[in-house]
């Protein structure tokens, strides 16, 4: 059977939503589309991601790891110096800008780890618009910091409790306002997931990654990297650094997934390695499900790739094999963690540690003279206490 | 030569003795499949018409909290489509009423789209309602669809606005008409303009119009009903499934008797 519908990457992506939403749906590729090219918009948007969020960010080089390893040279993107600290604002700026020139007044958007919440609220706050954040209750009480964060910020965060209580379900309940309160409302999709023209847009706002990564790797190599790694709940950051390598051919690209405690035990979220075709949040893509379609509830450490799916162009390009996906499990994250922040001083979040986690094993058979590039897509201060917990240290602020 | 709908002939009756379609929704497996069964049976001895089964998933996002604890019941009773397809053959040697499925697209894809029609032809089901499987996409089900006679229901919501148009031109057995915007649930009151929405409706639907979302007594479901050819009732009657489980038959029963004395 074909499909012939919008938004696709072979045959995932397309446009699977409630009738309320379609219109809205169709009202923003529109929107998007008339944007995207338009030159106020473009300077706009580089404006503040140059003089709010920071950017270009730093690509450094990690000269004691590099030496350690003994392999490929390893240079880490900084996405986690973004204001807000992680790659998320790059898209938050993008779709708040483009929901102002829309006239909406309200925005809501889901979190897992809620960096992408943070994210939203600062926009929000910046823009002077109202907004709502759906987080699940298990997130809640892993990120305790961020749902502060957010209050500050002057965002709701309303808890979800159904199902697993986490990512999944916090996205449930936000396409359940959005489907209520459609006309004044802008969803804030935080990964290239989600209904067309989310997947294609996110990627948009976020391939100035790997665009920086290519120009500045240039200047201080004069060549393309051997391989970009980088971690995949959603997908967003990976597939921000990996977009503009696509066609160089040369360029390995490595996604890692959260493996949790092992692919083999039912508290995984190993998607692309252990997931089946489906469609489920707007999307056809590769998805941790039962024979009957029900969604397994999925498990990872880190609440930011806590998801049971994955965005459908990455499991486009896993199926071309132009892509490819490891499982890192919670210890090797949390070992990874550990390594980065002992070795170069810099502590990453758990989500980013999966995707050191995996460099710590492709790098050291790769040559002395290849290069190696982490996308780091964010900081760790948010996850020193569950980090703690995992080792068994409690800490108590008085 | 393909036998008749059901839901074709069911309209055609109703509409040759002035009446309105009354179609009532139940969650399949809550609290139990043997429940389910007597729940359509009362119903349809009530005046039900039509009779939509839920299938149970997971993850309905366009449900509110009444049919999404349903779900959540009979999934925790190992509810499965298999289980649900034996349900449906039971029910068929009993009734010719017209029987759909409302569930979602992964339920359908999931179990395979081809064995799923197979599957609902040769149990007795007439018609699948599929809410997160907007026009756009029907292509996913439409040739199975068209080919083992089984009806895919199309859905227009008040914020359809020039897609009702396109989409009621092109339906078959109901257009399934969302009252307002939102999850499934019951409301109080109603802020769509209906004089608009089913005037555009009306004028171009190739199939009887019904309203659903929302009803939850008698009253509404008068009122709503001179708008088109029927209502569509769900979380009002899952309610009393809700509270009172096993013992909800009668008290069903009663309250789809009440709805359907006052169409």
């Amino acid at each position: 059977m074909t499909n012939s519908s919008k938004g696709r990457y072979g045959e995932y992506g397309g446009q699977y939503v409630p009738e309320t939403v379609m219109n809205a749906v169709l009202e923003l590729e529109e929107a998007y589309s008339k944007y995207k090219n338009d030159k106020d918009f473009k300077r706009e948007l580089t404006a503040l991601y140059k003089e709010y969020a920071g950017r270009p960010s730093l690509l450094y080089f990690a000269e004691k790891m590099t030496n350690d390893l003994g392999g490929a040279k390893i240079y880490i993107k900084r996405e986690d110096l973004n204001h807000t600290g992680s790659h998320k604002i790059n898209n938050v700026l993008g779709q708040i800008l483009l929901a102002k020139k829309m006239g909406k007044k309200r925005i809501i958007a889901e979190t897992g780890a809620g960096q992408h919440g943070v994210a939203t609220a600062t926009a929000c706050a910046l823009f002077g618009l109202e907004c709502e954040v759906y987080m699940g209750a298990e997130d809640m009480k892993r990120q305790s910091l961020n749902v502060y964060r957010m209050n500050l910020l002057g965002a709701k965060v309303t808890g979800v409790s159904s199902g697993t209580s986490t990512l999944k379900d916090a996205i449930n309940e936000a396409m359940r306002d959005w489907c209520t309160n459609i006309e004044t409302t802008f969803y804030c999709i935080g990964s290239v997931m989600g209904p067309h023209p989310y997947p294609e847009m996110v990627r948009d706002f976020q391939k100035i990654i790997g665009e920086e990564i290519k120009s500045q790797l240039k200047e201080k190599e004069g060549k393309l990297p051997d391989c970009v790694v980088a971690c995949v709940g959603g997908g967003s950051n990976a597939m921000g650094a990996f977009y503009d390598f696509i066609n160089d051919k040369s360029v390995r690209l490595v996604g890692a997934e959260a493996a949790g405690r092992g692919i083999d035990t039912p508290e995984h979220a190993a998607t692309i390695t252990k997931g089946s075709l489906g469609i489920f949040h707007g999307m056809k893509s590769l998805f941790l499900q039962n024979e009957y379609g029900q969604i397994d509830p999925v498990y990872s450490i880190s609440a930011g790739l806590d998801y049971p799916g994955i965005g459908p162009e990455h499991a486009y390009l896993n199926s071309i094999g132009r892509a490819e996906y490891v499982d890192i499990t919670d210890e090797e994250a949390v070992c990874a963690f550990e390594y980065l922040s002992k070795t170069e001083g810099i502590i990453p979040a758990i989500e980013s540690a999966h995707a050191v986690a995996a460099a710590l094993k492709i790098a050291p058979d790769m040559p002395k003279d290849s290069i190696l590039v982490i996308n780091l897509s964010g900081r760790g201060d948010k996850d020193v206490y569950s980090i703690a917990r995992y080792r068994g240290v409690d800490l108590v602020e008085e | 030569m393909k036998n008749k709908n059901r839901i074709d002939a069911c309209f055609e009756k109703l509409k040759a003795d002035g009446k309105k379609a009354l179609i009532t929704f139940v969650t399949a497996g809550d609290p139990d499949l043997e429940t389910t069964k007597k729940l359509v049976l009362k119903k349809l001895e009530c005046g039900a018409d039509i009779i939509e089964l839920g299938v149970p998933f997971s993850d309905p996002i366009a449900e509110g909290p009444t049919i999404q604890k349903a779900s959540l019941r009979s999934l925790n009773n190992g509810t499965n489509l298999d289980q649900i397809f034996g349900l449906v053959g039971e029910l068929r040697e009993e009734t010719d009423a017209p029987l759909l499925l409302m569930m979602y697209i992964n339920t359908v894809f999931k179990y395979g789209t081809e064995k799923f029609f197979t599957n609902c032809k040769k149990s007795g089901i007439d018609g699948v309602i599929i809410p997160d499987l907007p026009f756009e996409e029907r292509n996913e089900v439409e040739a199975l669809s068209n080919e083992y006679g089984v009806y895919n229901i199309n859905l227009v919501a008040p914020t359809s606005h020039d897609r009702v148009k396109t989409i009621a031109s092109q339906s078959k057995g109901f257009l399934y008409c969302v009252s307002s915007v939102g999850v499934t649930g019951t409301r109080s009151t109603f802020t769509t303009n209906f004089d608009e929405f089913f005037s555009l409706i009306n004028s171009s639907a190739s199939c009887p119009a019904c309203v659903g979302f929302g009803i939850s007594n008698p009253e509404q479901a008068k009122k709503m009903s001179q708008y088109c050819d029927g209502v569509i009732v769900g979380s009002a009657i899952v309610n009393i499934i809700a509270e009172y489980g096993k013992k909800s038959i009668d008290k069903v029963g009663e309250f789809v008797n009440n709805l359907k004395n006052a169409l």
